[in-house]
């Protein structure tokens, strides 16, 4: 045990305050926006089927983003989050993992639950809030999980996922498994008490998690720098002492890198690692949401300009790895497939009423089970006024 | 008088806490330029600057933190937490330093000048995470004023009440009726009472205790309850903490029967307080059990929300068993 706090510094006699801005980080960026390699940059371990694995996530969030928020805007479904402009983030962090690495998002990381093979139906399932819905019709829109692919259910409450990752990771480590936690959060987030708690416990108890920072400039409508103050995230995570790197989020291949080293070294030297990748909320933060209100349309396009997908997509081009053809040919399926899950799911029955009672405890507790006698009866006797259970009363 | 939503009338009492207070500041999550996710300090920033009406980073426990800081140090912060459900990570703040300031430092020191916004409540389709009533955890913690308006014109004359009262004050505004409840509300300053409830209907029958956005679920139940030939005395509490017993207790000692309605599940909410109470306080003349109509005892579902709701027809129902009991 070492107590000096002392140790790490030179003595000095005369008074200098370190800046707070002071700490340079610089920024990884491997693709250019045309497609090609910058010089010298060292590419990530990608190949020809994972790069057109990687790439038809990305289409299908940017497909699934378009029809659902036309279904929000229809009244199909109540809420909708897209993520245009930031899906190489959550689709490159989940690409840069292995399948028995956890998950464990904010909100705006379906990219990542896409990459991992979460079923069109599955996405329509929760999105209608049916009795298929792996969540039990419980949670609005977005807030997905499957335990099969080690994606944790989302919770509203923006960070609190934070300190579990850092106690997740800590209990992987402990059963001796080949896996980490790789824990998404927004720089908003990353002002929450959860987030602090989180990367002190990570980097004090040596947990081997992923904190994966998308900074995508606004919170709502608060843009980053009525958010914080500093050189980012990236530069907290320096503060825990943890290994920090900062990356380009609109690019793939440094996306795709900076997720590869780090796990590598998170279960290697079984410690935390941040990453920061910066991006751009092009879209609304959700359909309740208007963007004009608090930001210009030159600011918006200037980041269209960095769109990820069509960078990804000229490499890929360059590669002989993709055609205009099968660009149009996928687009089409997409749209096509998407819009008949929607009209299937939407035609799926609500959860039964049995379901509001189930899940509080791992048995429905006496008191839960009255309740729903009690409100069984009642509904019995008003059938008109709850359409979605009555019919289904035994 | 002008014809107001309940947002409206909130943003108007703000405006004019702001104008006679200098010292008075809103803030919380995109509450600046923004005007909040519901723009209930729309207009703010323009008109008192930046200085005193301004986005925070995203930290409920920063926002209460830096709010009892200033009420502390004189100022009068006004605290927009954005969702009631988000509360929780600022309830440390809350129930440990808001609400004992003045009694642990012999009142050297208090944040009475306190006021915590939030909306609250379901019937929006925002699921477990966008619905709570949680009154009744801040209802255990003496030293804090809770204060639950039902329409534009109360929410006026009650915010500005809180905002002057000298004790901190969670003001939980019914967020279903924001725009969904449009009346007169005079453009001049009034003040409402705090810590008197309001009989807003007279009856003889049974009294149908409620407040914020369920006391239209009451009046709706009354209604149905009236073809019946049942009269039912409606009171808003408008103030949960400290709330009005005497008010509530002689109705009962006139209607010999209370059902009490909230959101909120029934284990543990505020109505088993007061039907705790109202039992001490009338029981020889109690003609039947005091009625509890409440959500149920799960978190607040986004599919079934109708069936977890305590709606007009449960309590119809119960009027009518505590009538024929």
């Amino acid at each position: 045990m070492n107590t000096d706090i002392y140790k790490e510094g030179p003595v000095v006699h005369n008074a200098a305050f370190i800046d707070g801005h002071s700490v340079e980080i610089p920024i990884l960026k491997i693709l250019q926006q045309d497609g090609t390699v910058y010089q010298g940059a060292e590419l990530p371990n990608i190949d020809e089927e994972h790069a057109v694995k990687i790439y038809k996530a990305l289409a299908f969030h940017r497909a699934l983003d378009e029809r659902m928020i036309g279904a929000q805007r229809q009244g199909r479904i109540s809420f909708y989050m897209a993520a245009l402009g930031e899906e190489a983030a959550s689709i490159g962090g989940a690409a840069g993992l292995e399948v028995q690495d956890m998950i464990m998002a904010q909100y705006r990381e379906q990219g990542a639950l896409i990459y991992r093979g979460f079923s069109l139906e599955n996405f329509m399932n929760q999105m209608f809030s049916n009795e298929k819905d792996l969540g039990k019709g419980r949670q609005m829109p977005i807030h997905y999980g499957s335990n099969e692919l080690n994606y944790m259910t989302i919770s509203s409450p923006l960070g609190t996922q934070i300190p579990q990752a850092a106690g997740y990771a800590y209990g992987q480590k402990l059963q001796g498994k080949d896996a980490v936690t790789l824990c998404y959060f927004g720089e908003g987030a990353a002002s929450e008490g959860d987030f602090h708690a989180g990367l002190n416990m990570a980097a004090v108890h040596n947990a081997p998690v992923i904190f994966f920072c998308r900074n995508n400039g606004y919170a709502i409508s608060t843009p980053s720098d009525e958010q914080y103050v500093g050189n980012g995230i990236a530069s907290r995570g320096v503060g825990y002492g943890m290994k920090t790197i900062r990356i380009d989020g609109n690019d793939i291949l440094a996306v795709l890198k900076a997720v590869q080293l780090a796990r590598a070294y998170a279960i290697e030297e079984s410690k935390p690692v941040m990453i920061e990748a910066m991006s751009y909320r092009l879209g609304a933060h959700s359909t309740s949401d208007d963007p004009s209100g608090y930001r210009t349309k030159e600011e918006e396009e200037k980041w269209h300009a960095h769109d990820p997908l069509s960078r990804m997509k000229s490499w890929m081009l360059a590669q002989n790895w993709w055609d205009e053809a099968q660009e149009t040919a996928l687009f089409d399926q997409l749209r096509e497939d998407i819009l008949a899950a929607v009209k299937v799911a939407e035609k799926i029955a609500k959860p039964p009423v049995e379901d509001l009672v189930s899940d509080v405890y791992d048995q429905v507790p006496e008191h839960l089970q009255k309740q729903l006698a009690s409100l069984k009866a009642h509904i019995k006797k008003y059938p008109e006024a709850y359409p979605l259970t009555a019919g289904r009363i035994k | 008088m002008a014809q107001m939503n309940l947002l409206q009338a909130i943003n108007n009492a703000l405006d004019i806490a702001m104008a006679e207070n200098e010292s008075a500041l809103c803030f919380g999550e995109d509450v600046g330029h923004f005007g909040g996710v519901f723009r209930a300090t729309s207009g703010l920033q323009e008109k008192y600057g930046k200085a005193r009406c301004f986005n925070t980073p995203l930290v409920e426990q920063g926002i209460i933190g830096f709010a009892n800081g200033l009420a502390a140090q004189g100022s009068t912060p006004i605290a927009e937490i954005q969702f009631a459900d988000y509360i929780f990570p600022a309830f440390d703040q809350i129930v440990n330093e808001s609400a004992k300031f003045r009694y642990r430092s012999g009142n050297e020191f208090n944040v009475g000048n306190l006021t915590i916004r939030t909306p609250y409540g379901g019937g929006i389709a925002g699921g477990l995470y966008h619905s709570q009533s949680p009154e009744a955890y801040f209802a255990h913690t003496p030293g804090l004023k809770i204060v639950v308006p039902r329409n534009p014109y109360q929410a006026k004359g009650l915010l500005l009440a809180s905002i002057r009262d000298d004790n901190p004050v969670i003001f939980f505004e019914p967020k279903r009726l924001y725009r969904a409840s449009v009346g007169e509300v005079p453009e001049e300053d009034y003040q409402l009472p705090i810590g008197k409830a309001e009989v807003t209907e007279q009856g003889k029958d049974i009294t149908l205790l409620a407040w914020g956005a369920q006391m239209e679920i009451i009046e709706k139940a009354a209604e149905m309850a009236k073809k019946d030939g049942v009269s039912c005395e409606l009171i808003d509490l408008r103030t949960i903490l400290p709330w009005d017993v005497e008010t509530v207790a002689n109705s009962v000692l006139k209607t010999g029967r209370l059902l009490i309605s909230q959101e909120a599940p029934l284990t543990a909410g505020f109505a088993s307080e007061i039907a705790a109470t109202i039992q001490q306080e009338c029981f020889l003349h109690l003609e039947s059990p005091i009625e509890r109509v409440c959500g149920i005892d799960t978190p607040y579902p986004l599919s079934l929300e109708k069936e977890h709701a305590a709606d007009h027809l449960k309590v119809y129902e119960a009027i009518k068993r505590s009538i024929n009991y």
